[in-house]
C-alpha cells in the first residue's frame, strides 16, 4: 500500500515520518523514531506496555494507527520528564518504593497512574487498582506499584499532580 | 502480530462514509475506536482491503429529545461512564461500561462500535436490549431505525446491511421509579464476561410493586439475548419475595443453553445466570424503591 507522509507531534516535538496505513502508532514510535519507552507487549490492547497519552488521555499505541495520530499531541513517558531528563515526581515514587523490577511495564504504569491522579486527585487504593487493571506486570510487583502511586497522589495533593502534561 | 496491509481513508461525514462503503463493498471495514477491530486485524482474523475511518464524521454530544436519550454512535465508553445525561437517563449503561475493557480501551472504544461488533459477551449489547434501545443507521437509501432487540443475529453479525453505519442510539429515558443492576462474572476485571446480566425494573406508580422487569444476558449464546418476557410476567404486580425472584431467575437459567468453552462449562454458565439474575433483579428492585442495595 502507498506510503504517506505524516507529521506526528510527540513530546512537544514534530516528527515527519513515512508510514503505511497499517503501521500502528507503536510501530512508528518504537521502530521508526527509536522511542524505547513505548513497548510491544501483546498487540491486542490488553497489557498496557505500549501506553501513550493522546491529547492527554491514555490509549493503546498498538491499536491506534499512526495515520490516526496526525494532528494530535502524543506523549510518551519521556514527555513527562523535566529538562535534562529530570525524573517526574511519579517516577521518583516508583524508584523510592521499589516499584520497578525489570521495568518493561513501567512506562505504561506511570502514564496510566499519572492520568488517574490528574483526574481524581486522591484516588483510593481500590481506584488505583481499577485504573491499573489493564497494565500487566509479569514480575508481579503490584503491591509496590500501588504504594508508589498512592505516595505520589498524596504528594501531588488534591487539584492534580505536578508536572502537568501538554494537552 | 502484524496486520495484513490495507488502505485507509478518513471521512468527514457519514454520507461520505456510506459512499465509500458502496464503492469498496465487502472489501471495506469501518473503523471507529478500533479496540475490537484492530486486534482482529493484528491477529489476521479480519483482512479488509480498506479501512474507512469515521472518527471525524460526527462531533455531537449525548442529548435528550422527546423523552429519548440520543447518544451519538461515536461516543466513547469513557464519556458513557462520565456524561451527566447518560448517568441520569441511562444509568444502567453508565454502570455497565465500568466492566468494559481497561482505561485505554474506554478512551477509544465507541458505543456504535461495540454494537456493530456484536460480541456475544458484550456488556453494551446486553444493556441495549434491557433498555429497549433503538439503533439509528445510515445507508445509501438514507436513515432507518433498527430496534436493538432485532440487531444481533449471531457471532459478530448484526442486521446491518454491508453499506450501513450506526450513527445514533436512542434510549427511552429512565423514569423516577426505575432501578437497574448490571452484574457479571469474570476471572479478572476487564476480561470478557463469562456471564453478564443486565436487569431493569420499573415500579408501579403508586405501590412498591413491579410493573415491568427486563433481563438481558451476555455470554450465554451466539449473541446477547433478552430473557423471554413471559419468564418475568410472574413478578408483575408483586413486591418480590426472595422466592419469586429465585423462581424467575431459575426459569431464565432453564431457558438458555450456553456452550462450554475453555473459560467455563455450559452448566457453570447456566448456574451463573440463575445466581446473578436473582441478585440483579433484587438490586434493581431495591434501587427503584430507593433502598440502598
Amino acid at each position: 500500500m502507498t506510503r504517506r507522509k505524516v507529521l506526528l507531534a510527540v513530546n512537544d516535538r514534530e516528527h515527519e515520518v513515512w508510514v503505511t496505513p497499517s503501521d500502528s502508532l507503536l510501530d512508528v514510535l518504537h521502530d521508526e523514531l527509536g522511542m524505547a519507552d513505548v513497548r510491544y507487549g501483546c498487540g491486542e490492547g490488553v497489557c498496557g506496555t505500549c501506553t501513550v497519552l493522546l491529547d492527554g488521555e491514555p490509549v493503546n499505541g498498538c491499536l491506534l494507527l499512526a495515520v490516526q495520530a496526525e494532528g494530535r499531541q502524543v506523549t510518551t513517558l519521556r514527555g513527562l520528564m523535566g529538562a535534562g531528563e529530570a525524573m517526574h515526581p511519579l517516577q521518583e515514587c516508583f524508584l523510592r518504593r521499589g516499584a520497578a523490577q525489570c521495568g518493561f511495564c513501567t512506562p505504561g504504569m506511570v502514564l496510566t497512574a499519572f492520568d488517574l491522579v490528574r483526574r481524581c486527585g486522591r484516588p483510593t487504593r481500590e481506584e488505583i487498582r481499577y485504573a491499573l487493571v489493564g497494565n500487566l506486570c509479569r514480575c508481579t510487583g503490584y503491591t509496590k506499584i500501588l504504594d508508589a502511586v498512592e505516595e505520589y497522589a498524596a504528594l501531588a495533593g488534591p487539584g492534580g499532580a505536578p508536572g502537568a502534561v501538554a494537552r | 502480530m502484524v496486520s495484513a496491509a490495507f488502505d485507509y481513508v478518513a471521512v468527514d461525514s457519514y454520507d461520505e462514509a456510506v459512499q465509500r462503503l458502496v464503492e469498496h463493498g465487502e472489501d471495506a471495514k469501518v473503523i471507529a475506536g478500533g479496540q475490537s477491530l484492530v486486534p482482529m486485524l493484528n491477529l489476521r482474523l479480519a483482512r479488509p482491503a480498506v479501512l474507512i475511518d469515521i472518527n471525524g464524521a460526527d462531533r455531537r454530544e449525548p442529548a435528550v429529545e422527546n423523552g429519548m436519550l440520543r447518544v451519538p454512535a461515536l461516543t466513547r465508553h469513557r464519556t458513557l461512564l462520565e456524561h451527566p445525561l447518560v448517568r441520569r437517563h441511562c444509568p444502567l449503561l453508565a454502570g455497565a461500561v465500568r466492566h468494559v475493557g481497561n482505561v485505554r480501551v474506554r478512551n477509544r472504544g465507541t458505543l456504535g462500535g461495540s454494537l456493530a461488533h456484536a460480541d456475544p459477551t458484550g456488556e453494551i449489547g446486553a444493556c441495549s436490549l434491557a433498555v429497549n434501545a433503538q439503533v439509528v443507521v445510515r445507508g445509501p437509501g438514507g436513515a432507518r431505525t433498527i430496534p436493538a432487540r432485532e440487531l444481533f443475529v449471531t457471532y459478530l453479525t448484526t442486521a446491518l446491511a454491508a453499506e450501513e453505519i450506526i450513527t445514533d442510539v436512542l434510549i427511552p429515558v429512565a423514569g423516577p421509579r426505575q432501578g437497574w443492576s448490571f452484574l457479571e462474572m469474570v476471572r479478572r476485571t476487564s476480561d470478557f464476561a463469562i456471564v453478564g446480566v443486565a436487569a431493569r425494573v420499573e415500579l408501579d406508580q403508586q405501590a412498591d410493586v413491579i410493573a415491568v422487569a427486563e433481563v438481558a444476558l451476555a455470554g450465554v449464546a451466539d449473541r446477547v439475548v433478552l430473557a423471554a418476557p413471559g419468564l418475568l410476567t410472574g413478578l408483575a404486580g408483586r413486591a418480590p419475595a426472595a422466592a419469586g425472584l429465585a423462581s424467575a431467575a431459575a426459569g431464565i437459567a432453564a431457558s438458555v443453553d450456553p456452550a462450554s468453552d475453555v473459560h467455563a462449562s455450559g452448566g457453570y454458565r447456566r448456574r451463573l445466570v440463575q445466581v446473578l439474575t436473582a441478585r440483579a433483579l433484587r438490586g434493581a428492585f431495591d434501587m427503584a424503591r430507593g433502598v440502598a442495595a
